[in-house]
C-alpha cells in the first residue's frame, strides 16, 4: 500500500508510544498520532486532554482538546486546576505529545510568534499546556513538518524548554522530565545526541536521502553514524490511520 | 443570592466600561449570548481574561470592546487562528490590544489563588520560557526547601461570566461535562453571573456535577442555546461547521462588521 509523507509522520509518532503509557495530548497529529497508537499497538495507552479528560477513548478524532466525546468516554473529568498541578506538575504522566510552528537544535520550542513579540509577523496562539507538558512529562515527543522554516537556529521565542542552552539546563531550571526525546518529522526521526543534546538525525522515512533532510534544516545537522530507514507502515497501520475520522468527516462520508 | 434577571439586565448591572471581565469556558459551555450583550451594550476598554479566548472573544475584541486581552492559548479550534485577535496585535485594529500571556498551568494557578483569596498562585513553571517577560510572574523561593518556584498573580476580575446548564428559582446553577476551570473564575470575581439553558424547579441530581450555589452567585439570567456555537453537554452538539465558517467572515474587516451587524446589534435579544 502506498503512503503519503504525512502519513509516515503519523505512523512513526504513533510507534513510539507503548502500550500502557499515560499520554498528555495535543490536539491535531499528536492526538492523531495517540489515537493510531491506541487503535493498533498500543489499546491501553491512556489519553490524557488539558481540557481535564483522563483516559478518553473516543471513537471519533476529537477536532478540538474540549469535544463532548473525550468526556463521555473517559474515566475520570477534572477541572483544568486540577489536570495541570495533581496530574501533570506531579510527574503522573509518561509521554507529553506536543506540535509546534519551530524547534531549534536543543528541541527548544516555539508556539507563539513568528518575527518580533511586539510587532509580530505572524502571532500563533501562544503556549497553551506546552510549557508545563514539556516541563513535567517524563518525555515528550514532538511531530512537525520539516523546513528551514521550521527548524531554525534561531527561536523568534521560546514558548516551551527542551534541552535550553545544552547539557546542564534543565537541571539548571529545575525541570523534572527528561525533556524531547524524539522529534518526527515528514522525513525522518530526530533524537537527542546523548553528549550535546543537539538534535540529530536518527532516522530517514522510506524514500528520503540525508541531504534532503539537512537541506530541510536551519542549522548543521548531524547524522547519527547507525542512521537507519524507518520501517514502511503496514497495511493494518494504514488502515487504521485511515478509518481516523473526526465525526463531521464521518458524516459527511454517509 | 443570586437574582434571576434578563441576560440584558445582567450585562447593564455587572459589567462597565473599563472593567476585567472573564468569560470562561473550555471548548464546553462557552457563555456567546453573553458576549453579544456585552457587544450590543457597546462595552468599551474592557480587560479580558480567558484561558482559551476563541470565537466570542474574537467578536469582542473586533467589535472594539477590549483593550486588553490576559490569555493562554487563543485559537480557533481545529480551525486555525482567530484574526480579529491577529489584527488588533498586528495592526491595533479597531483598538490597540495589549497583552499578558500565560500558559494554561499558570492561569489555571492564578484562577485557583483568586478563588482562595490569595495573593498569588504557585507552580513549577515558566522557567526557561521567554513568557515571564510577557506575563505577570515571579520568582520566589519555597521556605521549606528552597525549591525556586514561579508565582502568578492571582486572577481577581471585576466580573465572571459562565454558561451551565441549569438552575433553580433560587439560583444553585448544575454544570457537568467538561468544567474547565469556570468554579474558580467565578468563585475569583467580585461579580458574577452565569447565564443557563435553563431554570427549573428542581435540580436533578447528575454524577460529577459542579454546583454553584446561589448564595455564591451575583446574578443567574436564562439564555438557551446560550452557548451556540459552542456546545452544551446533554443540550446541543458543538456546531463545528460555524467555527470553520467564522475563519472566512472573520478575515474580512467588512464581512465581520456584517456578521455583526446582522447577527449581534441588530438581532433579537
Amino acid at each position: 500500500m502506498s503512503h503519503t509523507s504525512e502519513e509516515m509522520m503519523a505512523v512513526a509518532a504513533a510507534r513510539r508510544l507503548h502500550d500502557g503509557d499515560v499520554c498528555f495530548v495535543g490536539i491535531g497529529l499528536p492526538s492523531k498520532a495517540a489515537n493510531l497508537a491506541r487503535a493498533t499497538h498500543a489499546p491501553r495507552c491512556v489519553l490524557i486532554y488539558e481540557s481535564g479528560t483522563i483516559g478518553a477513548k473516543p471513537l471519533n478524532l476529537p477536532l478540538s482538546i474540549g469535544d463532548g466525546e473525550l468526556a463521555e468516554t473517559a474515566d475520570a473529568v477534572v477541572g483544568v486546576p486540577e489536570i495541570f498541578a495533581y496530574w501533570l506538575q506531579a510527574g503522573r504522566i509518561d509521554v507529553g505529545f506536543l506540535g509546534a510552528a519551530q524547534t531549534d537544535r536543543h528541541g527548544n520550542l516555539n508556539s507563539t510568534v513568528i518575527g518580533d513579540y511586539d510587532h509580530p509577523r505572524v502571532r500563533l496562539p501562544g503556549g497553551g499546556g506546552a510549557p508545563e507538558i514539556a516541563a513535567s512529562c517524563k518525555q515528550t515527543l514532538v511531530i512537525l513538518k520539516q523546513s528551514p522554516r521550521t527548524f531554525v537556529e534561531r527561536l523568534d521565542f521560546r514558548t516551551s524548554v527542551g534541552f535550553g542552552d545544552g547539557p546542564g539546563s534543565r537541571e539548571r531550571l529545575g525541570l523534572r522530565g527528561r525533556g524531547i526525546t524524539a522529534v518526527i518529522t515528514d522525513l525522518g526521526e530526530l533524537e537527542p545526541d546523548p553528549e550535546t543534546l543537539e538534535l540529530t538525525l536518527a532516522r530517514v522515512h522510506p524514500g528520503v536521502g540525508v541531504e534532503q533532510a539537512v537541506a530541510a534544516t536551519g542549522w548543521p545537522l548531524a547524522v547519527r553514524d547507525d542512521l537507519e530507514e524507518s520501517a514502511r507502515p503496514t497495511g493494518r497501520e494504514l488502515k487504521a490511520l485511515r478509518a481516523l475520522r473526526t465525526a463531521d468527516e464521518r458524516e459527511r462520508a454517509g | 443570592m443570586a437574582r434571576i434577571v434578563t441576560l440584558e439586565e445582567g450585562i447593564a448591572e455587572l459589567v462597565s466600561d473599563g472593567d476585567t471581565v472573564a468569560l470562561e469556558g473550555f471548548t464546553h459551555l462557552i457563555p456567546h449570548a453573553a458576549g453579544h450583550e456585552i457587544i450590543r451594550q457597546r462595552r468599551r476598554g474592557l480587560t479580558l481574561i480567558r484561558l482559551t479566548p476563541d470565537v466570542i472573544y474574537d467578536q469582542l475584541i473586533g467589535a472594539g470592546c477590549a483593550a486588553r486581552l490576559v490569555f493562554s492559548w487563543g485559537g480557533n479550534p481545529g480551525v486555525g487562528s482567530l484574526h480579529r485577535l491577529r489584527e488588533a496585535v498586528e495592526h491595533g485594529w479597531p483598538e490597540p490590544l495589549e497583552l499578558e500571556e500565560h500558559s494554561h498551568a499558570g492561569m489555571a494557578a492564578a484562577y485557583a489563588a483568586g478563588a482562595a483569596d490569595l495573593p498569588f498562585g504557585v507552580l513549577r513553571g515558566y522557567a526557561g520560557t521567554d513568557l515571564p517577560a510577557h506575563t505577570m510572574v515571579r520568582w520566589i523561593e519555597c521556605p521549606f526547601t528552597g525549591e525556586r518556584l514561579a508565582a502568578v498573580r492571582a486572577l481577581r476580575p471585576d466580573v465572571g461570566i459562565v454558561h451551565a446548564q441549569r438552575a433553580d428559582r433560587e439560583g444553585n446553577v448544575q454544570l457537568w461535562g467538561i468544567s474547565g476551570v469556570q468554579k474558580e473564575a467565578v468563585l475569583a470575581s467580585a461579580r458574577s453571573l452565569v447565564t443557563v439553558e435553563e431554570i427549573v424547579d428542581e435540580l436533578e441530581p447528575v454524577p460529577g456535577a459542579v454546583i454553584l450555589p446561589g448564595w455564591a452567585l451575583t446574578a443567574v439570567a436564562a439564555a438557551p442555546g446560550g452557548a451556540h456555537p459552542s456546545y452544551v453537554h446533554g443540550y446541543y452538539e458543538r456546531d463545528n461547521g460555524f467555527y470553520v465558517r467564522w475563519d472566512a467572515i472573520s478575515r474580512d474587516r467588512e464581512a465581520f462588521g456584517e456578521w455583526i451587524r446582522e447577527h449581534v446589534l441588530e438581532a433579537a435579544r
